[in-house]
């Protein structure tokens, strides 16, 4: 058992690097809260830009928060915004993506139709419209509901195509002899199948409503009064920090950023792998 | 069947235009009262010399979009005005009118956009290629984490880091700017070579991701092409494995590659929008991020609305060409 085990992870080595990547970002921020006085996040909680020492371990930013609890605090509401959207997404997407593969007709031409121009419309812009005319001291829920509503356009794709190549197999059509509904069969026997594809999916989805956050942040669009990654790097870039040389403001929320994406980029490799075995001679 | 498929293509460009009006008009609308006219008229109270220009353009605004007008009259005025490309004039740089402030600011993002997009997509899909040949030198192979890791990453937070490694740290290129303050622009032989180091690093934040992405995806192409049959024909019909390689693996391999480019433009617009915000780049990134710094409604709806008609315009015309390099399409309806 735990050879075959050790054999898989040695095949499927991506799946476990996201979650060891992954796995250690949670941690990060579970310890955080039980060390980290997270009130140090806010403005004016410690004396300006100092470079990390042993009270303030990733240093302060010039209105004098302390990085490691703005770090500590922040991750958490990146990994919401992104959740919230991915989910959102996802769920809209695979219900418009089921209903249009399998009932084809007009339903299909006009949700496809809708996907197809959505996808070809860079979706950034998109949002900074939406985000413009709402900006009201935006909270960190409501960007997430904001970044949802594109985001459902690629599951939207994915689940639509893999659907339309799963209802001509066998064992749908036996079902379908065998006097099963429309809807009985998607749940029953069409999702099942797909679940690997839906948890690759949203991994994607979660990875792309956090870029898309927070580029709507670093623009200076996200909720300004929440310590989240990308409102770190919208100040770092207001104030300047790289061509004032605080290398330490910006060096933690990339360094986080980038764990959030490899982890994710990671697990939806190892998560294809198990969806999409033929796949496995490829990568 | 061309010429219908052409009609088609057109017919859902006329459609995305369409749709990108529409948005700039009813976006704004939805959450009740009018921001751009609530932006108008803090403007106008700001008072200065501009102030007569912006009182004028209150008037204006209010007699083409004003609440005594029925939605739908307002609406057709919005849809002409965006057809005609007339976006009116800044509300913060108020003597200048949006599209001459579009006009100044594409070329550089059109060449920093075009030249990283071809640059990465040509040494991509060679590099993929060259991924998937069997002959190729064994250190190839570890290239592949490197790339699959930088894949991964947003262009700008490369370019964050890349700012302080070669343009902070070690002098080598400038950090900031399309060209150096001082310099005059023109095609001079100092200028150009300006203009080109300050672009090298903003172009090599785009160019080292989005390389990766386009190897991983002509590798895969590349595996599954050496799999099929007639590869393995052509195999034991004795052909030199460099010629099945090129002729029967690459060319069949490179076309998805193409639909993927079409398909990847917008996202690559949307991060590379990031990276000159980041590297203070004087194309359209930069000015729409100074356009919602200052809430200027004008400004932000004309360049969401001509990057989105671009780009769809960039993608008709990639659709157009795709039937002439692959022949087993004929795009018939099924």
């Amino acid at each position: 058992m735990a050879h075959a085990a050790w054999r898989y992870v040695r095949r499927n080595l991506s799946l476990v690097v996201g979650i060891v990547l992954l796995g250690l970002l949670a941690l990060f921020v579970g310890i955080g809260h039980l060390v980290v006085d997270t009130n140090k996040s806010r403005p004016l909680s410690a004396p300006a830009i100092r470079p990390p020492s042993a009270d303030h371990p990733f240093g302060t930013d010039r209105q004098g928060r302390d990085l490691l609890a703005t770090m500590v605090a922040g991750t958490p509401l990146t990994l919401r915004i992104g959740f919230i959207a991915g989910f959102l997404g996802v769920g809209i997407g695979s219900i418009l993506g089921f209903v249009s593969a399998y009932y084809r007709g007009a339903v299909d031409s006009i949700i496809r139709g809708i996907v197809d121009i959505g996808l070809t419309v860079p979706g950034l812009l998109v949002l900074i419209i939406i985000a413009v005319s709402l900006r009201k001291g935006l909270t960190v829920d409501q960007m997430a509901l904001i970044v949802a509503s594109l985001a459902w356009l690629n599951p939207a794709r994915t689940v639509r195509a893999q659907v339309l190549s799963m209802r001509e197999r066998g064992y749908v059509e036996v079902a379908r002899l065998s006097g099963m509904s429309g809807p009985e069969i998607i749940v029953k026997e069409l999702m099942p199948n797909l679940l690997p594809y839906l948890a690759a999916t949203l991994v994607n989805a979660v990875s792309a409503a956090i870029l898309a956050s927070i580029g709507l942040e670093v623009l200076g669009l996200g909720p300004i009064d929440s310590p989240t990654l990308g409102m770190t790097l919208y100040w770092v870039n207001f104030n300047a920090a790289l061509i004032n040389g605080w290398w330490w403001w910006w060096t933690a929320p990339i360094a986080i950023i980038l764990v959030v994406f490899l982890g994710l980029f990671f697990l939806t490799v190892g998560l294809d792998e198990i969806a999409n075995p033929r796949l496995r001679r490829v990568i | 069947m061309r010429l219908d498929y052409l009609a088609r293509r057109c017919g859902v460009f006329v459609l995305i235009v369409w749709i990108a009006a529409t948005l700039n008009f009813f976006l704004p609308r939805l959450s009740g009262q009018d921001p751009v006219r609530t932006k108008l008229l803090q403007q106008a109270q700001l008072g200065g010399y501009v102030h007569a220009g912006i009182d004028a353009m209150v008037k204006d605004y209010d007699r083409r979009f004003g609440l005594d007008r029925p939605l739908w009259e307002q609406y057709l005025s919005y849809l002409r005005d965006a057809v005609r490309l007339d976006f009116n004039y800044s509300i913060a740089n108020y003597p200048r009118k949006v599209n001459e402030m579009i006009a100044e600011a594409v070329p550089w993002t059109i060449g920093l956009l075009g030249s990283t997009t071809l640059l990465s997509f040509a040494l991509g899909t060679f590099l993929g290629a060259l991924l998937a040949w069997p002959g190729a030198p064994r250190w190839m192979r570890y290239l592949m984490p490197p790339l699959w890791a930088l894949h991964a990453i947003p262009f700008f937070l490369l370019g964050l880091v890349l700012i302080y490694l070669l343009a902070f740290e070690i002098q080598l290129f400038p950090m900031f700017g399309g060209y150096s303050g001082g310099a005059f622009p023109g095609f001079t032989v100092t200028f150009v070579w300006d203009v080109i180091r300050h672009a090298i690093l903003p172009a090599m934040s785009i160019v080292l991701v989005a390389t990766g992405g386009w190897a991983l995806a002509m590798r895969g192409m590349m595996v599954t092409t050496q799999g099929e049959d007639y590869v393995t024909f052509a195999e034991a019909k004795g052909l030199r494995s460099l010629t099945i390689f090129t002729r029967y693996c690459l060319r069949n391999a490179i076309l998805p590659q193409t639909t993927a480019l079409a398909l990847a433009l917008g996202n690559i617009l949307s991060g590379a929008v990031l990276v000159e915000v980041i590297f203070g780049y004087p194309g359209i990134g930069t000015v729409l991020f100074h356009a919602i710094r200052e809430n200027d409604h004008f400004l932000i709806q004309g360049i969401v609305f001509t990057v989105i008609v671009a780009l769809g315009l960039a993608t008709l015309i990639l659709d157009a060409i795709y039937p002439l390099l692959d022949p087993r399409i004929n795009y018939r309806r099924t």
